[in-house]
């Protein structure tokens, strides 16, 4: 049975019902959270607000903020809002910075997880009668966990593949007849260049379209995968300190992501002021999950900076949307899909005795992540030998690989060589111009 | 025994190796011997200069990353052959040689090869044993 919509009186509600459905649910869910976390009742408390303050979506922003700081503090139980027993699902972020955030589901939790994921696989034209090739990683990462069990509601025949074995993703995709594909964009886009060298056409394989998501990409590249592969492509979003992907999607009409808003209540704020802004206006993104039972958390500022809007989508949806991510609040880099921070960098130079004067270059080649870490080398630290200062490049290569979970190419450079801009260096140039 | 040997981390880009040259050319410093080993992203400018504190001081102010290093100096017949018999020598003594680079004198009919080893004392002995003569700072700075 082929479907417009998952969830057609959700997808398609009237603004008033979907306000009043959000102010019951924020309502139970505020009251859940100061009952059974400690944190956040704290914080509630410190800022002199009760449960009973909050009467609808109009006083939410009276709540407190929470930043990914608080979930390192508070790790691993301290967000928690149900008993261990009640848990069926640990899933953690793909990130490495000191502490890793871990969320906590309940079966409900991951039901409507699973949902989220199933509006944006009907929303690209899934049914029963497609075959959904889930090629985002499975494991801790969100990626292949919720596309996997959105694509299971759906009742598509589900190839839980996993990242890699690109060969093996081409013999699955060709023999099984996969109509969509599930991935990172930057793997997409690698399939797409295989499949090319293997001399088939886009016209040879029965892909029709793509859910691609996990770190940013262009409307260039979306040309690119969907030449390469002769399908629509379609983004989607999520973060794990809310479920994972699913948050919101994209529908027929490209032009950017409609927020499951009856689960995750958006904002958008000023990021040095915290104050709510408009509709239409430039800032950071903030979710207030809804529904969530073991781990809800409310006014999560997730450090995106996008616009929200509620013009109205030819696809029929209702839905809020959101524009793709513009940047960050925080200096956090995704490359390959990995959350990179320069701190760790810095962490990693000073563990094997260097100085922390570093600069991180990231481009975009053949549509992958180029990842380079040029390294200020002490007059102690030079000697006259080639291999000595290659096998230094390679130690701190590994070091690094060991902390980030991907590998970059280190250049040791002479002291000074960084250029310094007003005296500070620039730690990060980002040639990939994404947006 | 051994003579000193500057060691410049020279940056894959243009226009790095005329300013080394340049800073040396101005505070008097003649070069005598050059080698450079190249990377892809870097070069290590070795040299033998005739004033090495000066051209050392000079570099270091400028911001260039340096290193001073012992290397052995040892002076051959300009013959064919005579090389090989002093490599011939340090490979009886199992003295391995890391890298190498050698010079014509101006007016004797010789050579002067710059070597790097890792422990200089055992290969400046093998070399004399065998009867080789070897250069020192004073040599390098009447050449």
């Amino acid at each position: 049975m082929e479907k417009k919509y998952y969830q057609k009186e959700i997808e398609t509600m009237p603004l008033e019902d979907m306000k009043k459905l959000q102010s019951e649910k924020l309502v139970k869910q505020v009251k859940h959270v100061y009952e059974n976390v400690k944190y956040y009742r704290d914080l509630m408390d410190e800022k002199g607000v009760k449960p009973e303050d909050i009467k609808g979506i109009e006083d939410l922003h009276k709540l407190p903020f929470l930043t990914k700081a608080d979930l390192r503090d508070a790790y691993p139980y301290g967000l928690l809002a149900k008993p261990l027993e009640d848990c069926v699902r640990i899933q953690s972020t793909s990130g490495t910075t000191g502490r890793r955030v871990v969320a906590f589901y309940t079966q409900k939790d991951v039901d409507l997880w699973e949902d989220c994921c199933a509006r944006a696989i009907v929303a690209v034209g899934g049914s029963n009668k497609d075959v959904c090739q889930v090629a985002y990683g499975y494991g801790l990462f969100t990626g292949g966990p919720g596309l996997n069990g959105g694509s299971h509601r759906v009742g598509c025949l589900t190839l839980p593949m996993s990242s890699g074995n690109t060969d093996r993703q081409i013999q699955f995709m060709t023999d099984l007849g996969a109509t969509i594909l599930c991935c990172t964009p930057s793997y997409a886009a690698y399939i797409g260049e295989t499949l090319k060298e293997k001399g088939y056409k886009p016209e040879d394989i029965p892909l029709k379209a793509g859910i691609f998501g996990a770190e940013p990409w262009t409307e260039e590249m979306r040309r690119g995968i969907e030449a390469s592969l002769g399908i629509k492509a379609y983004d989607i979003y999520g973060l794990t300190e809310t479920s994972g992907p699913g948050v919101s999607f994209e529908c027929e009409e490209q032009t950017g992501m409609h927020i499951n808003e009856d689960h995750f209540l958006a904002e958008i704020i000023d990021p040095d002021t915290g104050e709510v802004l408009p509709e239409g206006e430039k800032g950071e993104l903030v979710f207030t999950s809804l529904d969530k039972e073991a781990f809800p958390l409310l006014r999560y500022r997730t450090r995106d900076i996008c616009v929200l809007s509620r013009k109205k989508c030819s696809c029929g949806r209702t839905l809020i949307k959101m524009s793709k991510p513009m940047g960050r609040t925080d200096d956090m880099l995704i490359i390959r899909g990995v959350n990179v921070f320069p701190s760790q960098i810095e962490t990693v130079l000073l563990n094997e005795g260097y100085q922390p004067n570093y600069q991180i270059i990231v481009d975009r080649v053949n549509n992958t992540d180029t990842f380079e870490v040029n390294v200020e080398m002490s007059p102690e630290q030079f000697t006259d030998r080639v291999g000595d200062i290659l096998a230094m490049e390679k130690d701190l290569a590994n070091a690094m690989k060991t902390m980030l979970g991907i590998n970059p190419k280190v250049h040791l450079v002479a002291p000074k060589a960084i250029a310094r801009s007003e005296g500070k260096a620039v730690r990060v140039i980002d040639k990939r111009k994404l947006i | 025994m051994s003579i000193k040997q500057l060691t410049v981390f020279v940056e894959n880009k243009q226009g790095t190796m005329v300013s080394i040259t340049d800073l040396l050319a101005e505070n008097n410093v003649n070069i005598r011997a050059l080698s450079i080993a190249e990377t892809e992203d870097f070069g290590i400018l070795r040299l033998i200069v005739n004033d090495e504190a000066s051209a050392e001081n000079t570099l270091k102010d400028n911001g260039y990353l340096i290193k001073v290093t012992e290397v052995v100096g040892v002076k051959i017949g300009d013959a064919p052959g005579k090389l090989s018999a002093a490599l011939g020598v340090l490979d009886k003594s199992n003295i391995n040689v890391e890298y190498l680079y050698a010079f014509m004198a101006r007016t004797e009919k010789h050579a002067y090869v710059v070597l790097r080893v890792e422990d200089n004392a055992k290969a400046e002995r093998s070399l004399e044993d065998a009867g080789f003569h070897l250069i020192t700072e004073q040599d390098i700075n009447k050449l």
